[in-house]
């Protein structure tokens, strides 16, 4: 991962009339990562990509993409240089899938005759149906068209807003596949989303929003540790009092009890051996062993549940 | 300003019209109506007419015609000088009438349309400039009425020269009043309505509201090309010359200040009114 960063926002907000849509929004988006933007519907992620696009100027705060102000005088070459996929794919259902590729192609100055149409909608499995009005397209092919055409221009910021919406589990899976492809050949991905199962292993980065300011930011691993500063471990026993005694151990922090178990707070991953073999001498059987790696959901809802708490 | 990029958007617009014979179909029709069936059956009931009465009340309505005018009169009988001032006359109207018509029923649905269907997400978040995207448009408004007027035209043309030429002494028409008028007078009036039209369809929440806005708005506008288009036949050549510069002055006008109302913001539909 590049360290120079594409998108830079400081404190950014923008409104609409009495709703304020983004309050105070500051990111970092490097290059050639996978950035995404977490949190709630209405928390701004979509007005923050359309402020990023210079589709929106911010009321306040400073924004740079590529080192230029996208809603300045030279905002068309910031969007030369993205591709968009919004949460609705945003296609001429009147046009065929070609139509549509080829306008886009058009309007970012490339040749129609030579841009590769056909074979951006082949990366999307779209190809055999760009004939077909996009009127008779399902929401999958819609989601792959739109990815096609965001892609068409070889674009070095892809921006995503909710690209899975909508759609079944299998096309999901393949939508993300692809994203997590384009990221390998370098791209540089902001993905917006809700769906937490949708950032996990995708993400280099989590923006977490909330009512329009971003309230946690930074690598998955750094904000695992930030919130779970000590390794876990989970384990269970057929005796479960047993595990009352872990407490005591050394090396171990804290002990949650829960139905499945206790939850084990340690200094250090290394101590686990030690554990089980102090259950296995009180003559216990140890059923469960499993080292706890937070999930982004997790993180999502202690995130949250730590900001709503007095 | 990128034309190529401005063409792209009005190809663009005027692909999807195609596709939607259920709103150019009516626009066809009213074409036809104007510029064949009713010259047609008018001409024919003038030249068919029974009675010599008939013809002779008729025919004393010419003289409320000015006088440059009525000496430009041909035919031999009072039916044929008849029918040759109403299809040299009559119709003029017609030429700026239909025009408008179609071209402010595209260009209201033109920007809000893109809000409505969500695609103005993908204009506003494209490369093209607002004002690209507003003179690709405009294009894509004017062309499918002026088109279809041109049209019109043409098979108006013919049909008048084939049912009154031979008794008149020979294909009269286009006279160079109409030329004028076809070529400079009503291409500017149209660009001054979808100047307003589209900022209208700019500012609307639908494209319901749109279309009862535009035909309100434009009705004036009509009413001006109807009565300026007559009096430019009526006048000499020049009169017409002078209007159209008039109209070309102000169309100019109308179109830079209706490219300010075409925003990405608007596009989105998050105005910042709204």
């Amino acid at each position: 991962m590049a360290d120079a960063p594409v998108v830079v926002l400081g404190h950014v907000r923008r409104s609409f009339g009495s709703v304020v849509a983004l309050a105070d929004l500051s990111l970092e988006v490097p290059a050639g990562s996978v950035t995404v933007l977490l949190g709630p519907n209405g928390a701004g992620k979509t007005t923050a990509l359309r402020v990023i696009t210079g589709a929106l100027a911010p009321e306040a705060g400073s924004v740079s993409v590529f080192g230029i102000s996208p809603s300045g005088p030279d905002g068309e070459h910031v969007r030369l240089r993205c591709g968009v996929v919004s949460a609705k794919p945003a296609l001429y259902d009147r046009l065929t899938g070609f139509d549509n590729l080829r306008f886009a192609a058009e309007l970012w100055n490339l040749d129609p005759k030579t841009a590769p149409i056909t074979e951006s909608a082949a990366r999307f499995g779209i190809d055999d149906s760009l004939s077909l009005r996009v009127g008779s397209y399902s929401t999958g092919m819609k989601t792959r068209l739109a990815l096609a055409r965001a892609i068409l221009p070889n674009p070095d910021l892809l921006l995503l807003d909710e690209p899975t919406s909508g759609l079944d589990p299998e096309s999901s899976q393949a939508v993300l596949a692809l994203i997590d492809e384009l990221a390998e050949s370098g791209k540089t991905v902001l993905m917006c989303t809700h769906l937490l199962m949708e950032a996990e292993g995708l993400a280099d980065q989590v923006v977490m929003l909330e009512g329009g300011s971003d309230v946690v930011s930074g690598t998955p691993g750094e904000l695992v540790s930030r919130y779970w500063p000590q390794p876990q471990v989970i384990l269970d026993a057929e005796d479960r009092s047993a595990l009352d005694g872990l407490a005591a151990l050394a090396g171990v922090v804290n002990v949650v009890r829960n139905g499945g178990g206790a939850v084990v707070d340690l200094d250090d991953l290394a101590r686990i051996p030690d554990l089980v073999a102090h259950l296995v001498a009180g003559g216990s059987r140890v059923t469960r062993v499993t080292p706890h790696e937070p999930t982004l959901e997790e993180l999502y809802l202690t995130v949250r549940s730590r900001r709503a708490a007095p | 300003m990128n034309v190529k990029r401005m063409m792209a958007i009005a190809r663009s617009d005027l692909r999807q019209l195609w596709q939607s014979p259920d709103f150019w179909g009516p626009m066809v029709v009213l074409a036809g109506f104007f510029f064949v069936i009713a010259p047609v059956v008018l001409l024919f009931a003038v030249s068919h007419a029974g009675t010599e009465g008939m013809v002779q009340k008729v025919a004393a309505t010419l003289d409320i015609l000015p006088a440059k005018a009525q000496h430009a009169l041909k035919g031999s009988t009072p039916g044929d000088r008849t029918a040759y001032a109403l299809a040299v006359y009559l119709f003029a109207p017609l030429a700026v009438i239909v025009p408008m018509t179609i071209s402010t029923a595209v260009g209201a649905n033109a920007v809000v349309g893109e809000r409505e269907k969500g695609t103005g997400e993908f204009l506003a978040q494209s490369p093209a400039s607002e004002r690209e995207i507003y003179m690709g448009k405009i294009i894509a408004s004017l062309l499918p009425g002026y088109v279809t007027t041109l049209v019109g035209f043409g098979i108006y043309s013919l049909v008048v020269n084939i049912m009154l030429g031979p008794r008149v002494g020979g294909w009269f028409f286009p006279t160079r009043d109409w030329w004028v008028l076809m070529l400079w007078v009503v291409p500017p009036f149209l660009a001054l309505t979808l100047s307003v039209v589209l900022r209208l369809s700019a500012r609307v929440r639908s494209a319901a509201a749109a279309q009862q806005a535009s035909g309100l708005v434009t009705l004036p506008l009509i009413m001006v090309a109807y009565g300026q288009s007559s009096g430019a036949l009526f006048g000499a050549v020049t009169a017409g010359l002078v209007l159209g510069v008039v109209a070309w002055v102000l169309a100019i006008i109308g179109l830079q200040r209706g490219a300010r109302a075409v925003t990405r913001a608007r596009l989105l539909g998050v105005d910042n009114s709204a």
